[in-house]
C-alpha cells in the first residue's frame, strides 16, 4: 500500500531520494515521518474517543449488578443474564412496535419520496425550483412548532397512543430529505434509456417501475434505511405522544430501567446493546452512499 | 403534423414554440400528478398545524380546556383568545435578568456558539489528516462514524453512565489524575459542559466526513501547479483549500447550527434540563412548558413560532452573508 503511494505521488518519498539534493531530503523524511507519526497518534486518540461511551455500555451488559461500577472493561464475572431478563420483559413488545413502526415509516416515506424524486429529476416543469426550496424549509422546520398542534390534532382524533399517527409524523418529516437523496439517484441513470423505453411503448410510469427503479435498487435501499433510523431513533414526538407501556418504541422504553433513586445499568446496557448493534452495522455500510446522495455524485465518499 | 409544420417555413418558429409550451404544460400536470401524494401528506402534517400552530398560540389552551375524546366521552375545547399574552410573556422574560426564560436564552446562543465552533474545528482537522495518504485510513474513517450510528438516545444514557456520581468513569479518571471531582448534576455550570461535551461528541462524524468529501473534490492540479509555483504547505492551504471549502463549509455549518439549535434528546435524557433550567435550551425549555404540569399548550405554541422565526432569520441572514462573501472573491 505504501509502496503503491510514493510511487504515485512524484513529489514524495522514493523518488525524491535520488535527486541531487539529498540533505534537505534526509530533513524532509524525518518530517515526514513524525508527521505521520503524529497523524496517527490523533487519530488513535479520536477514535478511542468515538468508541469510549459503546465499549463501556458493551462491557456493562455482560456484569453483575455488584461489578457495575468496578470500572473494568473486561467483566470480572462475564454474565447472560441482563439479557436473558431484558428479552424475557416488555423489551420484546417495545422490539415488536418499533420494527412496525420502522418498516411502515419506510414503506409510506418511499411511497411518497420515489415518484415525487423521479418527476423532480427528469421532467422541467413550472414551480420545480420553488419546490424544492419548500422542501429544503420543511427539512429545517422545528420538531417543537409541529408538536403541541398535533398532539391537540390526535388528541381530538383519539390518535395519541396509537402508532400510526406516529408513522404519519415520521414519514413526513423523512421525505424531503428522501426526495433530495433519491431526486441525485435517479439523475445517475442516463435520460437516454427512458427515451428507449418511451420508443418501445412504455408509458411514464412503466419507464420508472420497470426500468429507472431496479437500476437504482442500493441507493432506494440506503434511503429507505435512513427512514427506517429516523423512526428507530425518534425519542420527542415518541416520549409526547405515547402513554400505555404495550405501545411503547424501544427510545421510550428504555427508559423504563431508569427509576428515580437510580437506574438498573445492567439491564439498560444490555437493551441499548441490542437495540444499537444492528442499526450501527447497517449504518456503517449505508454512510458511503449517504454522501454521494446528498451531493449528487460531484463529491467522492 | 410534425410534417407541416417543418413546411411551413416562417411560421414554423412561432408553432413550435405554442407546441414547446403545450409540451411544458402537459409536463407540469403529470409532474404534480406524480407529486400529489406527498404534497397532500406535506400539507395535512405540515402546513394544518404550523396554521394551528400559530392559531393556538393566542390562546391559553392546556391541559385542562382542549378537546378530548376520552372512551365514549368526547370534550369540547374550551381556552379562548388571550392575545398576543404569550408572546409578551416570553419576551418579558428574555429582558428580565435572572429569570429562567433570560438564562435559558443565553444558554441557548452559548449552546450554537460553541457546538458550531468546536465541530468545525474538530472536524476540520479530521478531515484534513484523513486527506492525507496513511495507513488504516478507511479503518479510522468507519471507526469515527460509531458516534452518529449510535441512537441518540443510546448515547445520552451511555454519557450518563459515564458522568455518573457514584463513581462513574469520568470521576474516576479525574481522580487517577489528581484533580477533585465535578457535580456535574447539581453545579449549574457543569451541567451545561457536559451536555456541550456529548453534543460535541455526537457532532463530530458528520462534519468529518462531509468536510472530507469537500477536500477529496479539489482538483489535485491545484496543489500540483502550487507546489511547482513554489508555494509552502501553509499557502497552499489558504489560497487553495479555503477558499475551495467555502461552500461545502457553509452548507454543513448552516445544516450543524440548525440541528444543534433543535437538539432535544440529549439535554433531556442527560440532565433534563436541570438544575433549575440551566442546562435547558430553547427548544428542551419550549417543550418543558407545553407538556409538563402545568401543560401550557398555547405558551408552547408560542415558542413554537418564535424558534421558526429564529431559524428562518438566522438562515436569510446567514445566506446573504454567504452571497456577499462569494462576490468578494
Amino acid at each position: 500500500m505504501a509502496q503503491k503511494v510514493t510511487s504515485a505521488h512524484p513529489l514524495s518519498g522514493k523518488q525524491q531520494r535520488v535527486s541531487t539534493r539529498p540533505a534537505t531530503q534526509k530533513k524532509r523524511g524525518a518530517l515526514a515521518v513524525f508527521g505521520s507519526l503524529s497523524a496517527h497518534m490523533v487519530m488513535i486518540i479520536t477514535v478511542v474517543i468515538c468508541l469510549f461511551p459503546l465499549v463501556v455500555v458493551i462491557s456493562t451488559s455482560f456484569k453483575l449488578p455488584n461489578d457495575v461500577f468496578d470500572l473494568k472493561i473486561i467483566p470480572s464475572h462475564p454474565t447472560l443474564s441482563n439479557y436473558q431478563y431484558v428479552l424475557s420483559g416488555d423489551f420484546l413488545t417495545w422490539l415488536g412496535n418499533s420494527l412496525k413502526i420502522g418498516l411502515m415509516t419506510t414503506v409510506v416515506g418511499l411511497a411518497f419520496a420515489a415518484p415525487a424524486a423521479y418527476a423532480m429529476s427528469r421532467w422541467q416543469f413550472i414551480g420545480k425550483r420553488g419546490l424544492l426550496l419548500l422542501f429544503l424549509v420543511t427539512q429545517m422546520f422545528p420538531a417543537m412548532l409541529l408538536i403541541v398542534p398535533l398532539y391537540i390534532l390526535f388528541a381530538q382524533l383519539n390518535l395519541l397512543d396509537n402508532i400510526f399517527g406516529l408513522v404519519i409524523a415520521y414519514a413526513t418529516t423523512a421525505v424531503p430529505f428522501s426526495v433530495w437523496m433519491l431526486k441525485n439517484f435517479f439523475d445517475t441513470v442516463p435520460k437516454e434509456l427512458d427515451e428507449a423505453a418511451r420508443v418501445d411503448g412504455l408509458g411514464p410510469f412503466q419507464t420508472f417501475w420497470r426500468v429507472v427503479l431496479p437500476l437504482t435498487i442500493p441507493g432506494v435501499a440506503v434511503v429507505g434505511f435512513f427512514n427506517f433510523m429516523t423512526a428507530w431513533n425518534e425519542f420527542m414526538l415518541a416520549y409526547t405522544f405515547l402513554q400505555s407501556d404495550s405501545k411503547l418504541t424501544l427510545a421510550v422504553g428504555i427508559q423504563r430501567y431508569v427509576h428515580d433513586f437510580g437506574a438498573d445499568w445492567h439491564y439498560l446496557t444490555a437493551a441499548a446493546v441490542l437495540v444499537t448493534i444492528p442499526v450501527l452495522i447497517v449504518f456503517i455500510w449505508a454512510q458511503r452512499y449517504l454522501v454521494t446522495g446528498l451531493t449528487g455524485g460531484s463529491v467522492k465518499g | 403534423m410534425a410534417a407541416i409544420t417543418k413546411e411551413a417555413g416562417p411560421a414554423s418558429s412561432t408553432t413550435q414554440n405554442k407546441r414547446e409550451r403545450k409540451q411544458k404544460i402537459k409536463l407540469t400536470l403529470r409532474a404534480y400528478l406524480w407529486l400529489s401524494p406527498l404534497l397532500l401528506c406535506l400539507s395535512v402534517i405540515v402546513i394544518y398545524p404550523l396554521i394551528n400552530g400559530l392559531i393556538l398560540s393566542f390562546t391559553n389552551a392546556a391541559q385542562n380546556n382542549i378537546a378530548e375524546q376520552i372512551g365514549a366521552m368526547s370534550y369540547p375545547a374550551t381556552y379562548k383568545f388571550v392575545g398576543l399574552q404569550n408572546y409578551v410573556s416570553i419576551l418579558r422574560g428574555w429582558f428580565t435578568p435572572g429569570s429562567d426564560d433570560s438564562h435559558v436564552l443565553i444558554q441557548t446562543i452559548i449552546w450554537v456558539i460553541v457546538n458550531a465552533i468546536f465541530h468545525f474545528l474538530i472536524g476540520l482537522g479530521l478531515a484534513l489528516i484523513l486527506n492525507r495518504k496513511m495507513r488504516f485510513r478507511a479503518v479510522y474513517r468507519t471507526l469515527l462514524m460509531v458516534p452518529w450510528a449510535m441512537p441518540q438516545f443510546v448515547a445520552a444514557f451511555a454519557w450518563r453512565f459515564l458522568y455518573n456520581q457514584q463513581g462513574g468513569y469520568i470521576d474516576a479518571m479525574l481522580q487517577a489524575i489528581h484533580l477533585p471531582v465535578i457535580d456535574w448534576g447539581s453545579d449549574p455550570t457543569w451541567a451545561l459542559i457536559a451536555v456541550i461535551i456529548v453534543n460535541i461528541w455526537l457532532g463530530i462524524p458528520f462534519m468529518t466526513v462531509t468536510l472530507l468529501g469537500g477536500l477529496q473534490s479539489i482538483p489535485a492540479e491545484l496543489y500540483e501547479a502550487a507546489s511547482m509555483d513554489g508555494a509552502s504547505r501553509w499557502q497552499r492551504f489558504r489560497s487553495i483549500t479555503l477558499p475551495m471549502l467555502r461552500p461545502i463549509a457553509f452548507l454543513v455549518t448552516l445544516l450543524d447550527v440548525i440541528w444543534t439549535f433543535n437538539t432535544f434528546v440529549v439535554i433531556f435524557l442527560l440532565t433534563g434540563g436541570g438544575p433549575f433550567h440551566r442546562s435547558d435550551t430553547l427548544v428542551s425549555y419550549a417543550w418543558e412548558q407545553a407538556f409538563q404540569v402545568p401543560q401550557r399548550y398555547g405558551l408552547g405554541g408560542a415558542y413554537g413560532i418564535i424558534i421558526l422565526l429564529i431559524l428562518l432569520v438566522f438562515t436569510l441572514f446567514y445566506s446573504r452573508m454567504l452571497r456577499a462573501n462569494e462576490t468578494v472573491y
